[in-house]
């Protein structure tokens, strides 16, 4: 059982920083839907309720999306529907239920760095910027591999472009994790593959994303490509998968995701 | 501390513990339709409207429902009861254990779908499990509750 | 029929589906001591000292039993008939502890903070031993997990305790070497069914307090009130006359709740305190510190002639009763007793059964009772039986099936009173398409769809052991009350009971009065199980209405001045039959009961039945299974079922979906896992599956009626039986896929998909 001590919804982002920042035990919270299974003693409970995180918007050149959006919002918002072929509100749409999406945030998804997350893997396909409030702004995949430091995560910033991507998870029943998951884009002729739930967190598969962005590929080249992804990255074992299981699951995901996107235009 | 919400149309200010979760708030004021199963935010049977949305009650702390609008099965004797009725004619509630949370779902359903398709009305409703049926009565009831084929 | 045969909405349809307080812990008072139970962190250990001094003296902490503090009987928690067969081998407490989850001590404090708090500040010193977690390896083990002197059985069950035999069965009729011997064809093969989990979407619960007359009062979330309430007088030795069990609406059981959970660690709190207590199970404490089905390995060999005739079945079976014994005899013999006699033109059976302790979770009752379990190891191997002599696994199971006035080689003679399995296999093979299906076909790169099929029997009640009491008034304002102990879990027993009572009567539902499950008011009945309640309960209604209406009819005539023959039920009347007069039951009522005639009508009746007939389903399953990832779509599952007569079509419908969804979870989804040490890890909704509204693909029910001369209107069980195909006819399905044979449960995508790269 989590226990919290106190609870603050803080009017700006410098004062939710100062108490993060206090002690060791103060949390920004989520939408606490994993709170409850750990036995998290918090001290101070910092909810950004009142920092009007909760939008989703366009500019010139990104779509902003912020910290406390839920992921039913992104399932749903005509913007996402109508970038990247739609490959957000697809990465999210069977995690859990509607219910559940309505009440989890942008943020606490991508800032957990969760393995077995399908946002990030979706993200991850994109350019997709974090900015955090001490940190600043950087690229989701540096994010990724920086250690863990006491921060907020604020907002995505996405560059909007053409381009087409898609989202492919394997789920041994409809609402379970991802035994594996792939994200795959275009744009031009630049591809990204992305790879999660290997159980370790998502990375991209850099070589086989190479080789795909130097010709149009062939049906042959393509199986070529994704056996190269599911050989340059390392998959494990855990309770919904071996890594031989995920490796293979890595090449099938990975050839369907460039078979859905090579059709598609994308300059 | 106090919180200030509406519940069920009703202006209430109740004291609430820091690390209280709205679906035992919830239940210690009477609103005993609200049931609970899991433990972990996965099998739908708390679902309330908060602002409107379905949302997991027992997944939210009771102070971040400070200024909320929250509706529970009581506060829609009439919708409840309308679909209840399309339920049980087709003996679908069976232990009606997950009903309460499962109506609150398939009425924000028909309040943000319009005209669902048989996968549109499946995929909305995923989140709330149910042991006895099987599904395939809710699925008759909901049909003929949207009036959709 | 004017109310039998109706698809009538459930009485307390409207209250549940909307939230209204009728479940246990709506009931519950608001003071009642909040009681948890610290359980054993290792799988197999000896108590050696508990230090309470910390926990006792937080304020609120009211009371902290260990196994100092109980009654030193030991009894047993499955919910069976007296004399159970079930050993009694636990203690409320013990000072030994047989499986990861085995409870140490029982905490009641103000609040559940408090009982937590207190619960970390209590020390136990265990001496760890080495846990029996392989099932295989039970028998012989160095271990012995009761090595108690003081357990015992009422009757012989093959208990073995210095070999962790909890129970054995043997049963063989003709010779069956010498008939495999005789045989064109023998096959055989291994198959291992999980542990499922019941999921009931209400936790185990159970609230007690003292009355005014200090009785014991306990509120159970239970299928079976009366075995509480003889198990709580066992347990806490105690006359069974000081207690009470009453059961309001409960949110599910599916035989889960046929054991006891709780119950007896909240009334020996109210005992010891005096004060109301509620003890409610959290989801974990379900999934890991109550019972399962029975894990099991079945070892099934099957003969038969040139033309597809079964001669001879041999099945060996080890089943995993886990640190407790509850219900391990009787699902081991219902294993047999539920498949052997499918197919009687056999010239040889031989059962060969183990159950064995192991310091998992035990086992206990759910849904199927060993009839899944040994349907799933005898229909797979008629599936491979039919394959190697290149029949059609539906023409193999019309050549073997038995028919009406039909004996087999294990059922002593008895005659089958009922069946329409072979419509139910004919009208399936239709809806599914099989023909057309059979065994598979392309449907594009990598996707290939496939059918197969299964079929099942149950009991309905237990011979000559289950019985039933109903009984029903006429009362005073001309209205009536039907008292009966059968046990509504969600399933509508007490809608059905009413049925049949108006049907009898001729009077409309709505003026019965249903008044069930309360052990101080009801009469006798063992409770909702062994697919018992329509057709035992069922028939003791039957009985009861009818002597009510005879009764009636008696009393009316004589009060109408006529002779008996002279007059009729109308209405809510009694007439001559020549339609001159006429006297009302308000009338009848108010001069039998409060005028001249000092005799209040009442019809009162107790059943039991000396056969118990089984209904039946055939399943059929299509899948589409994707050869790159081992995935499994479930298309569509068509389920025939003969339940007799079909009282209330739309209650039936719904049992036989939920039924067939829950094969399906075990099919497919619902996987249990141990660590090494013995400790669950599949103990969360987030770990263990069970299918969602997305995994269930298209189930289609049908009905071929049939009728059983000794079920109430014709009707016999379908609460059971509708839960045992899905895992054969699935698991056909995808051999005939994609040439996976899986015979460990549940067939996850990756076990198909590594199936295929051998």
């Amino acid at each position: 059982m989590f226990t919290i001590i106190d609870l603050i919804q803080p009017d700006n982002l410098n004062e939710a920083y100062q108490i993060l920042s206090d002690k060791r035990n103060n949390t920004i919270l989520g939408g606490c839907a994993f709170l409850k299974m750990g036995k998290k003693r918090i001290n101070t409970g910092i909810d950004l309720t009142n920092l009007k995180l909760n939008y989703i918007q366009e500019s010139d050149d990104f779509i902003e999306i912020g910290a406390m959006t839920s992921l039913r919002e992104l399932e749903t918002h005509p913007l996402l529907k109508e970038y990247y072929k739609g490959v957000l509100p697809q990465s999210v749409r069977d995690i859990i239920g509607v219910q559940f999406r309505n009440g989890v945030t942008v943020g606490a998804s991508v800032y957990s760095k969760y393995g077995f997350s399908d946002l990030i893997t979706a993200l991850l396909c994109l350019d997709t910027e974090v900015e955090l409030f001490k940190a600043g702004r950087m690229p989701l995949a540096d994010f990724l591999t920086m250690p863990k430091a006491k921060d907020i995560l604020v907002r995505l910033w996405i560059k909007k472009t053409l381009r087409q991507a898609t989202y492919l998870s394997f789920r041994s029943s409809a609402s379970d994790y991802s035994v594996l998951n792939v994200a795959v884009s275009k744009l031009d002729n630049h591809w990204t593959i992305a790879v999660g739930a290997r159980p370790s967190k998502a990375a991209i598969a850099i070589s086989a994303s190479a080789m795909l962005s130097q010709e149009v590929p062939t049906l042959e080249k393509i199986e070529e490509i994704a056996q190269k992804a599911s050989e340059e990255l390392s998959f494990g074992t855990n309770q919904r998968g071996s890594a031989t299981y995920r490796k293979a699951l890595c090449k099938t995901l990975v050839k369907r995701g460039i078979m859905e996107v090579l059709p598609c235009k994308s300059n | 501390m106090q919180i200030e919400l509406t519940i069920n149309e009703k202006a209430v200010k109740w004291e609430v513990a820091f690390d209280e979760l709205l679906a035992d708030t919830l239940r210690s004021h009477g609103f005993l339709s609200i049931k609970t199963a899991c433990d972990t935010s996965c099998c739908g049977l708390c679902t309330v409207w908060i602002d409107g949305k379905s949302r997991l009650s027992c997944s939210i702390l009771s102070l971040q429902a400070h200024g909320k609008k929250i509706t529970t099965i009581e506060g829609l004797p009439k919708e409840a009861e309308e679909f209840a009725q399309i339920l049980s004619a087709e003996g679908a509630e069976q232990c009606g254990f997950c009903s309460p949370g499962f109506i609150m779902s398939v009425l924000a359903m028909k309040n943000e779908l319009v005209n669902p398709s048989e996968e549109e009305i499946i995929h909305y409703l995923t989140g709330n499990l149910c042991r006895c049926t099987g599904y395939m009565g809710q699925l008759r009831a909901i049909k003929t509750f949207l009036g959709v084929v | 029929m004017k109310s039998v045969g109706h698809s009538i909405r459930k009485i307390d349809g409207m209250a549940i589906a909307t939230g209204k307080p009728v479940y246990t812990e709506d009931l519950a008072m608001d003071n009642a001591l909040v009681v948890k139970i610290l359980r054993s962190p290792h799988a197999y250990a000896k108590i050696r000292s508990i230090d309470l001094s910390k926990a006792e003296s937080l304020e609120g902490v009211e009371c902290i039993l260990t196994y100092q503090d109980v009654p030193n009987a030991r009894f047993t928690l499955a919910g069976q008939s007296y004399p159970e067969p079930s050993p009694y081998d636990r203690l409320i407490l013990d000072q030994i502890v047989r499986y990861v989850g085995d409870e140490v001590a029982i905490i009641a404090a103000v609040d559940e903070k408090t009982a937590l708090l207190a619960m970390k500040k209590i020390k136990v010193e265990y001496e760890v031993m080495e846990p029996v977690l392989d099932f295989e390896q039970a028998i012989g083990h160095s271990s012995v997990v009761h090595p108690e002197e003081d357990s015992s059985c009422n009757f012989e069950i093959g208990l073995n305790k210095e070999k962790n035999i909890a129970s054995s069965y043997h049963e063989e009729v003709g010779d069956v070497e010498e008939e495999f011997k005789r045989c064109a064809v023998v096959v055989e093969d291994v198959y291992y069914p999980q542990a499922q989990a019941h999921t009931m979407m209400e936790t185990y619960r159970a609230f007690s307090y003292l009355d005014h007359t200090g009785r014991l009062i306990v509120v159970s979330s239970t299928q079976v009130p009366f075995h509480i309430r003889r198990q709580l007088a066992r347990a806490l030795q105690i006359p069974a006359s000081k207690i009470r069990v009453i059961k309001p609406r409960i949110g599910g059981g599916f035989g889960g709740k046929q054991t006891g959970a709780g119950d007896v660690f909240a009334a020996l709190v109210t005992l010891k305190t005096g004060k109301p207590a509620l003890i409610i199970y959290d989801r974990k404490e379900t999934f890991s510190c109550t019972t399962s089905r029975h894990a099991m390995r079945l070892r099934v060999k099957l003969g038969a002639d040139q033309d597809g005739i079964i001669r001879a079945i041999d099945m060996q079976v080890l089943s995993d009763t886990g640190a407790y014994g509850e219900h391990a005899p009787t699902v081991l013999g219902c294993v047999g007793h539920y498949t052997l006699p499918l197919y009687n033109k056999t010239r040889a059976v031989r059962f060969d059964g183990y159950a064995v302790y192991t310091n998992k979770m035990p086992a206990g009752a759910f849904r199927g009772y060993g009839a899944t379990q040994g349907t799933f190891a005898l229909e797979s191997i008629v599936n491979k039986l039919a394959e190697r002599l290149k029949l059609d696994p539906t023409e193999i199971r019309l050549k073997n099936i038995s028919k009406v006035g039909e004996t087999f080689l294990t059922g002593q003679g008895v005659m089958l009173g009922s069946t329409s399995l072979d419509q139910c296999i004919l009208r399936g093979k239709e809806l599914i398409g099989w023909d057309e299906k059979f065994p598979r076909r392309e449907v594009g790169p990598n996707k290939v769809r496939a059918v197969g099929m299964a079929i099942t029997m149950q009991g309905s009640g237990i011979a000559n052991i289950g019985t039933a009491s109903a009984e029903i008034r006429l009362n005073d304002d001309g209205n009536f009350t039907l008292l009966t102990g059968a046990t509504d879990m969600g399933t509508g027993c007490d809608t059905i009971l009413s049925q049949m009572a108006a049907e009898i009567l001729e009077i409309p539902m709505e003026i019965i009065i249903v008044n069930a499950g309360d052990t101080d008011t009801s009469p006798y009945d063992p409770g909702s199980y062994a697919s018992s309640t329509t057709y035992v309960a069922g028939t003791a209604v039957v009985k009861a209405a009818e002597e009510l209406k005879s009764k009636i009819l008696a009393q009316s005539a004589a009060f109408l001045g006529v002779t008996r023959g002279d007059v009729e039920l109308n209405g809510l009347a009694v007439r001559t039959l020549s339609g001159n007069q006429e006297i009302s039951f308000a009338k009848l009522a108010e001069l039998t009961i409060l005028g001249t005639g000092k005799l209040q009508l009442v019809g009162y009746a107790t059943h039991g039945s000396e056969v118990s007939p089984p209904p039946y389903v055939a399943g059929f399953a299509e899948v589409e299974v994707d050869r790159e990832t081992g995935k499994v779509e479930l298309i569509d599952y068509v389920a025939v079922i003969d339940c007799g007569t079909v009282i209330n079509p739309n209650l039936a419908r719904i049992q036989a979906e939920g039924g067939i969804a829950q094969g399906i979870g075990m099919a497919l989804y619902e996987q249990v896992r141990y660590d090494e040490l013995g400790k669950m890890a599949t103990n969360t909704f987030m770990q263990y599956k069970i299918p969602t509204r997305k995994d269930v693909g298209k189930v289609r029910i049908e009905f071929e009626a049939s009728y059983e001369p000794t079920g109430p209107f014709g009707a016999k069980s379908i609460g059971e039986v509708v839960a045992n195909t899905p895992p054969p006819a699935i698991s056909h399905a995808i051999y005939n896929a994609v040439g996976v044979r899986e015979n460990h449960l549940p067939i996850t995508p990756e076990k198909v998909f590594l199936g295929m790269q051998k």
